[in-house]
């Protein structure tokens, strides 16, 4: 069987996610059943260079830190269900708050392509972006695209493409908080990294844990209650990430 | 290994008791500060404004859409134009489309005569679940072909978003989210996604109310009903234009009661089952962009309208046949469905309605779509659905048993105001998880849609209007 | 010059521009500000009203965000001359 490679679409609400989703995937996708919980998040299918991916279009979001049941949906893929690569899309007129959802998902894992869609739109309202100096900062690919005129979606695909084999490599970006934040955080750190072996990205987890985020716990008791028996490092690990360092 | 186990999730346990002695209420500021400060960083070291990089085009059209003046009369005037072009729009088709279904059946009747097939194989088959599927099909296909793909411009356009900003105030005062108009606009699609769609709505008191009320706006498996009593009983003696002008106008009016009902049930619901302030608003007015037009359309016809289409069909078919298994069994000397219609025809007299229209309404239970082919069924009690010689002969057919403008009237306002969908409701108990709140989503509206119902039939004759 | 005026958000006039100090509310309804960036130091500035005067539009963060007086009102900050 060939193998299918898994990609998620993250951002913010009205960036074009669904636009570029379905530039990508044509006809080929489905939505999940209407009955059931994964109404949200459409699911398509495309191939590029021999390569098969499945790509879900995740709930547009203002963050990922679960304060709806779309966050917490959106978040739980990313973070459970760990696609291979999230591209997460900007809307390049409004990058400030945009890029804050970036610098979220960056938390969560360095598979990550940060698409700057809409540049029509930018290109009109005399915004210049350069994206060199952003893939610098973030560790990242960072790539300007316009889903609606269908410039640039080469170029990612083929980046896509480059990070499947292992040509590109990311070395994302940490937002370094304040000093007392810190402290904590590599306190729990560690703690956290022993427990999930790399399962779960344990500076992240640290973070929510700090900020008191009570749903994510309830979904790590949920997911791990039954795998804790063979204990976390029995296991073969799907993680994916830290695969690309 | 177990107690390895154990180890892991006592070490769990203490992980998450610890951080929850670190975490402070502060925390989250100074995490979001930090990140806006990281965010503001990038994008001064990114980005370059060479003008002022603010959408004037949106903010001019906002000037407009959400004006004082013209903010409401457009909304109206939008409302209208839609309903407008869907009725106009899908006449002709439908016709087109119920010839060839016809059509297409006498070839059919021709196979089946030629195979020697028994009476009751080619009535379960062809006068069941042939014609059920096709009347769904050319009933309902057209409608749909047209409102899916301009209802997605709108929304792609950036409009829907200005409705909820203009809209607002009035769901405070009743208690509920101004979000809810946009929800309910997805019910003009389809009742069950709307209730998934209800998940924009954060805090969960306006949610229910949401999930609660969206019912009023009448689903796509109903406009094929309302369309058609409207066009047949409301505006029937007038000329072609002025017609579907009526037709229109008698259809938006009903939307707007259901919007009335809508903000009622949620004034009432905000002062006894769900208490509270409202809450948690926040909605953001994306700029306007141009939508590629072509996509779209295409887009929401294949997918959208194949989808309920699809769901239609498959809800039509067996209830056709259940149809027609039901008025040809027969239980003494009439058949299983008579004795429905005649248990229900009292309650059915009292709503200005009959027994027929009610059995129609609870068989129609799955799926709204098929309440109309089944009540003609039952009418033409040969249980056959209806092969009818265009327009002209449905409205006789209906007339022949009784039918006045109010019984006609009292079924829409009955199709507007009853009891969701099997799907939504099951949708309804999927999101909300009680079954006390589903079984209050099918209370709710069965209560008022019989409580008018009988409120107009009584006026109608007390007025002498009949 | 002198002490630059405090107002909330509610009270702005269209055009006003105005740099966040203080969020009065608590809860899932802050962190949702916080994301959209209502957040302490930045400036937000007043776009325009509903037709009934509620809610009243801000922009955020190269964005438009509309808030109730509920919610605007418990959001305190200081006008910037533009
Ligand atoms: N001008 C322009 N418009 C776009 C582009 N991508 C998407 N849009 C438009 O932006 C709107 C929102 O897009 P959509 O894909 O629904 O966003 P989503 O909410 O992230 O899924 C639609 O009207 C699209 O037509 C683009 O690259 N340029
Ligand atoms: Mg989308």
């Amino acid at each position: 069987m060939i193998e299918q490679h898994t990609i998620a679409l993250a951002g913010n609400p009205n960036t074009g996610k669904s636009t570029l989703f379905n530039l990508l995937t044509g006809l080929k996708q489905h939505t999940g059943n209407w009955a059931g919980k994964t109404v949200d998040m459409k699911a398509g299918y495309f191939s590029h260079k021999d390569r098969k991916y499945e790509i879900v279009d995740l709930p547009g979001t203002y963050s990922l830190y679960s304060n709806s049941a779309d966050e917490e949906l959106a978040r739980n893929y990313i973070i459970f269900e760990k696609p291979e690569i999230t591209i997460v899309v900007l809307d390049a007129t409004s990058l400030e708050r945009n890029m804050n959802l970036a610098l979220q998902v960056l938390e969560m894992t360095g598979r990550v392509i940060v698409v700057m869609n809409l540049m029509d739109e930018a290109d009109k309202r005399g915004i210049l972006i350069n994206e060199k100096i952003l893939m610098r900062r973030l560790g990242v690919p960072v790539i300007k695209i316009s889903s609606r005129n269908r410039t640039g979606v080469d170029m990612l695909l083929d980046t896509i493409d480059r990070m499947i084999t292992g040509e590109i490599s990311t070395e994302p970006v940490t937002v370094v908080y304040d000093e007392e934040t810190e402290k904590k955080i590599i306190l729990l750190e560690e703690k956290a990294e022993n427990i999930f072996q790399g399962r779960l990205p344990a500076r992240w987890v640290a973070l929510r844990l700090l900020d008191g985020d009570q749903r994510l716990i309830e979904e790590i008791e949920k997911r791990f209650a039954g795998r804790l028996e063979d204990g976390f490092a029995g296991r073969a690990s799907v993680s994916t990430i830290g695969r690309s360092v | 290994m177990a107690l390895q186990g154990e180890q892991a999730s006592q070490r769990l346990e203490d992980l998450f008791k610890e951080a929850g002695h670190l975490s402070t209420p502060g925390l989250r500021d100074h995490v979001v500060e930090q990140l806006y400060k990281k965010s503001s960083e990038l994008t001064a070291a990114g980005v370059t404004y060479t003008k002022s990089g603010h959408d004037e085009h949106s903010e001019k059209l906002d000037r407009i859409f959400t004006s004082p003046v013209f903010g409401f009369p457009i909304m109206l005037a939008l409302l209208g134009a839609v309903f407008y072009l869907t009725i106009a729009g899908a006449n002709v088709p439908s016709a087109m489309l119920a010839d060839f279904f016809s059509w297409l059946e006498g070839y059919i009747a021709v196979g089946f005569e030629k195979a020697g097939s028994p009476d009751w194989l080619y009535g379960v088959l062809v006068l069941g679940f042939y014609r059920g599927t096709s009347w769904v099909v050319s009933v309902m296909l057209p409608p749909m072909a047209i409102f899916f793909p301009v209802f997605a411009l709108l929304e792609n356009y950036g409009y829907l978003p200005r409705v909820a900003f203009n809209m607002d105030r009035l769901f405070k005062v009743v208690g509920a989210h101004g979000k809810q108009s946009l929800t309910m606009a997805m019910g003009f699609g389809c009742n069950a996604a709307a209730i998934m769609s209800t998940r924009i709505i954060e805090s969960p008191r306006e949610r229910m109310l949401a999930i609660l009320t969206n019912n009023f706006v009448p689903c796509n498996g109903r406009w094929g009903t309302l369309i058609v009593l409207a066009s047949l009983f409301m505006a029937g003696s007038l000329a072609g234009g002025t017609q579907l002008l009526a037709a229109t106008g008698v259809i938006v009016g009903l939307v707007l009661f259901g919007i009335f009902v809508t903000f009622f049930v949620s004034w009432l619901l905000s002062k006894t089952l769900l208490k509270g302030v409202p809450t948690h608003y926040t909605l953001e007015l994306p700029p306007y962009r141009k939508p590629k037009v072509f996509d779209v359309v295409i887009r929401s016809s294949i997918n959208q309208t194949l989808a309920v289409l699809s769901r239609a069909v498959k809800i039509a078919a067996p209830a056709g046949v259940l149809t027609w298994i039901l008025a040809n069994v027969t239980v003494g000397d009439t058949s299983i469905l008579l004795h429905i219609v005649q248990f229900l025809d009292p309650m059915g007299q009292m709503l200005g309605l009959d027994g027929y229209i009610l059995m129609a309404f609870l068989l129609g239970l799955p799926a709204n779509e098929v309440v109309l082919p089944i009540l003609l069924m039952g009418y033409l009690s040969t249980g056959a659905m209806v092969d009818v010689d265009g327009i002209g002969g449905l409205k006789q057919i209906l007339l022949d048993h009784g039918w006045t403008w109010v019984t006609a009237l009292n079924m829409m306002l009955f199709s507007l105001l009853h009891y969701p969908c099997g799907t939504t409701m099951v949708n309804i108990y999927q999101e909300t998880k009680s079954v006390k709140w589903t079984f209050l989503s099918f209370l709710i509206p069965t209560v008022i849609a019989i409580f008018v119902t009988f409120i107009v039939a009584k006026a109608a004759v007390f007025f002498q209007l009949i | 010059m002198g002490m630059a005026k405090t107002i909330s958000l509610a009270d702005g006039e269209k055009g006003d521009r105005i740099r966040i100090s203080k969020l009065h509310i608590e809860g899932v309804m802050r962190r949702r500000l916080l994301d959209l960036g209502f957040v302490p130091g930045r400036i937000v500035e007043v776009l325009r009203k509903s037709p009934l005067g509620d809610p009243i539009a801000f922009r955020v963060s190269q964005t438009c965000i509309a808030l109730r007086k509920e919610e605007s009102g418990q959001i305190e900050g200081e006008l910037v001359d533009s």
